[in-house]
């Protein structure tokens, strides 16, 4: 640093500051981690640091091991469904400027969304780490009843910490789980919901770290799991990008997701990274509107912070208090991001833009009504982005652009949530 | 070398109540609670009652190595509108009597602060550093290069689970004392303090650290004339926020603290009963 003044270093500082770089986490090239250009990083209490450490030896392990990369492809052709098809949809597209649309249908994998692809990998990483017993936060419940499933099909104890509020709100889910082997345990504390489960979360792990593997949600907290969940999502876009060639002959000229946390996001995104006429394009949870305070877009309205383990954007007051997020969606309802979106969107790689819940809504029910697929309430941000794009796409006499949407997850969960939007159903039959 | 980078306050006070030949008291109070000048009040009444070293802490909405005690009263000061500029305001109050002050906090509202404002302003107003339970060493340059210009001291944490590599690397960072956490959990009374805290201390003096003194589960003062039979300092939260939570009244909550302070001070004197 300059400016300050040269001194001695009577405490053995820069030592210790030399210290920490050889024994702690390096900066290694972006993409790696657990830095993605001044973001992610390890912001948590010391005492995770073994299990973090142990966790990235065995994933790096595991990486290089061709049996483990049989094992999940073999777990992902016979039990999640993969690969996943894509689906071209002309009508919904005369909604889009008349630009080509085509989806990823993450929809269709076993449990719903693309949360599968992510627990199946750490399922299989936790048998190779010895341990028993898994936990996990949820919102909606999608990444907390895929981990139930992992859980009953490789035999683990299962544990997962939801928010009092997002269990009324999603109770459902939480009888999925609990079917499933789970035990499903409400959070009371602060906000009663997604971050709040993270915090109970880990609390557990510190506590019970040598018997518990934390088989985080999303592409946040501390190293290594922006990297690892984002390899274990990275199959959407590998996938999507060989058909969407196949299909038209040619790479799509947008691809569109949303994001909370950012997991179904950077799964599609990353094939398509090096592709540099491919715009990538993030949709947040704009909620009431980014400008009433009520939302969820993190990068469009959030500032750079500390939250769960990594430094990214984060929505927060100005003494550093984290804001309570507000979305139609409780799979984006969330007040982080995971930090890789935060440094492609500060190198100007990706770019993210918030979309309503009543822009959300209307693109879920034009979905559902021009090509019968109801899709996840957070996919729907994504569908509405695609409305945008197309039509901005049009407008700038682009009428042949190709949009690649990533479907990341199916709105049977939403029927009641939508049910109410529209009021489908007369007094009586609620 | 200036005048305020030789300045180490709690390393000279723990010094000299190692040659009294006992062990210091260290108290934790958070800021705001039950509200701000309730706060002071209660830190000032700890140290009337014996309380060696203060740590007050930050109110935070993600507060991930506290248990419910603590989480509640946390919530209850934010609830009241506390700020994180108040935290000063309490570290000026309270260094006034002499102790030395740390300010306990997790690292996101200092970043939002700005790392070396907040050092500023915390030397300004007579703090003598931070413990930072969410910022390890390998994360901390910033923070180090501060407290370095501003004369703090840096208290980091280790833990049952750290290895001999991260013992040393996190002793030599660290300024003023180690704080071991004796247990792997959050903070919270326990019926013992872990088996595996006196075996830290020793690791983490072997592996370079002058001063470690112990928190996480330590209530009564039979478990702190344990601890003190090894470390250099006893460090206790929840059974000092206990007293202010479940009072009827704030002059109530100051008495029952004071009662709790001097059954500690007793048993960091070596008096087990």
């Amino acid at each position: 640093m300059s400016g300050l003044p040269p001194r001695e270093d009577p405490f053995g500082i820069d030592d210790a500051l030399q210290d920490a770089q050889d024994v702690g986490p390096t900066r290694a090239a972006a993409g790696e981690g657990p830095y993605f250009g001044d973001f992610g990083g390890r912001f948590v209490p010391e005492a995770l640091i073994e299990a973090l450490d142990e966790l990235s030896a065995e994933y790096d392990k595991a990486k290089a091991d061709p049996d483990f990369h049989d094992e999940l492809t073999r777990l992902h052709r016979t039990y999640t469904g993969r690969p996943s098809i894509i689906t071209e949809v002309p009508r919904f597209a005369e909604h889009c400027g008349g630009v080509r649309v085509i989806l990823k249908r993450e929809d269709l994998n076993h449990t719903g969304s693309h949360k599968i692809n992510n627990v199946l990998g750490q399922a299989l990483l936790t048998r190779r780490l010895g341990k028993k017993r898994v936990i996990a936060e949820t919102g909606a419940g999608q990444h907390g009843v895929a981990t139930a499933t992992a859980a009953a099909l490789f035999d683990l104890e299962c544990v997962v910490y939801m928010g009092e509020e997002d269990t009324r709100r999603q109770a459902l889910n939480v009888a999925r789980m609990r079917l499933l082997g789970a035990e499903v345990v409400p959070v009371t504390t602060g906000s009663r919901t997604l971050k709040d489960a993270i915090n109970e979360a880990l609390r557990d792990w510190v506590t019970n770290v040598d018997s518990t593997n934390y088989m985080f949600g999303t592409v946040g907290g501390p190293h290594p799991f922006p990297a690892m969940v984002r390899d274990f999502q990275r199959i959407i876009g590998v996938e999507a990008r060989e058909q969407v060639l196949e299909l038209t002959g040619r790479l799509p000229d947008v691809v569109a997701a949303c994001v909370g946390g950012g997991s179904n996001a950077i799964g599609i995104f990353h094939a398509f990274l090096d592709d540099a006429d491919v715009r990538l394009v993030g949709l947040e949870a704009g909620g009431d509107g980014v400008q009433t305070g009520r939302h969820a877009a993190t990068i469009t309205g959030g500032a750079p912070g500390v939250l769960h383990g990594a430094r990214s954007f984060l929505l927060q007051d100005e003494d550093g208090q984290t804001i309570e997020s507000h979305s139609i969606s409780a799979g984006l309802d969330y007040p982080g991001v995971g930090p890789e979106h935060a440094w492609l969107s500060s190198i100007g790689r990706a770019e993210y833009r918030p979309i309503t819940d009543s822009q959300a809504m209307e693109a879920f029910r034009l979905l559902s009504r021009t090509e019968g697929i109801i899709p996840a309430i957070e996919s729907a941000h994504a569908l509405a982005g695609a409305m945008q794009l197309g039509r901005e796409a049009v407008e700038a006499g682009a009428p042949e652009t190709v949009i690649l949407v990533n479907l990341s997850g199916r709105g049977d969960k939403d029927v009641e949530t939508a049910a109410e939007w529209f009021s489908l159903l007369d007094e009586g039959e609620s | 070398m200036t005048d305020q980078q030789v300045r180490a306050r709690t390393t000279e006070r723990l010094e000299q109540i190692r040659a009294e030949g006992r062990s210091a008291l260290v108290g934790y109070l958070p800021v705001g609670f039950p509200d701000l000048p309730g706060s002071i009040d209660a830190a000032r009444a700890m140290v009337d009652a014996g309380v060696d070293v203060v740590e007050l802490g930050v109110p935070y909405s993600d507060p991930v190595m506290d248990g419910p005690l603590i989480q509640r009263a946390v919530e209850q000061a934010l609830a009241g509108g506390v700020r994180v500029r108040d935290t000063l305001t309490a570290v000026e109050a309270v260094a006034s009597t002499g102790v030395p002050v740390l300010v306990m906090t997790y690292w996101n509202p200092v970043v939002r602060y700005g790392v070396d404002a907040f050092a500023r302003d915390l030397a300004a107003a007579g703090g003598a550093g931070l413990i930072t339970p969410d910022l390890i060493p390998d994360e901390a340059g910033e923070w180090i290069e501060a407290s370095q210009v501003h004369g703090l001291d840096r208290v980091f944490l280790v833990a049952p689970s750290s290895t001999p590599e991260r013992l040393a690397m996190t002793a030599r960072a660290t300024r003023g004392f180690v704080y071991a956490a004796s247990t792997m959990g959050v903070t919270g009374t326990r019926g013992s303090v872990g088996a595996h805290a006196e075996q830290l201390v020793a690791d983490t003096r072997a592996a370079g650290a002058e001063r470690v003194c112990v928190g996480l589960g330590v209530s009564n003062r039979a478990q702190a004339a344990e601890v003190a039979a090894y470390a250099d300092g006893v460090i206790v939260g929840s059974a000092l926020v206990r007293p202010l939570a479940e009072a009827d009244s704030p002059a109530e909550g100051l008495t029952a603290l004071a009662a709790v302070v001097k059954d500690l001070a007793a048993g960091v004197r070596g008096e087990a009963r």
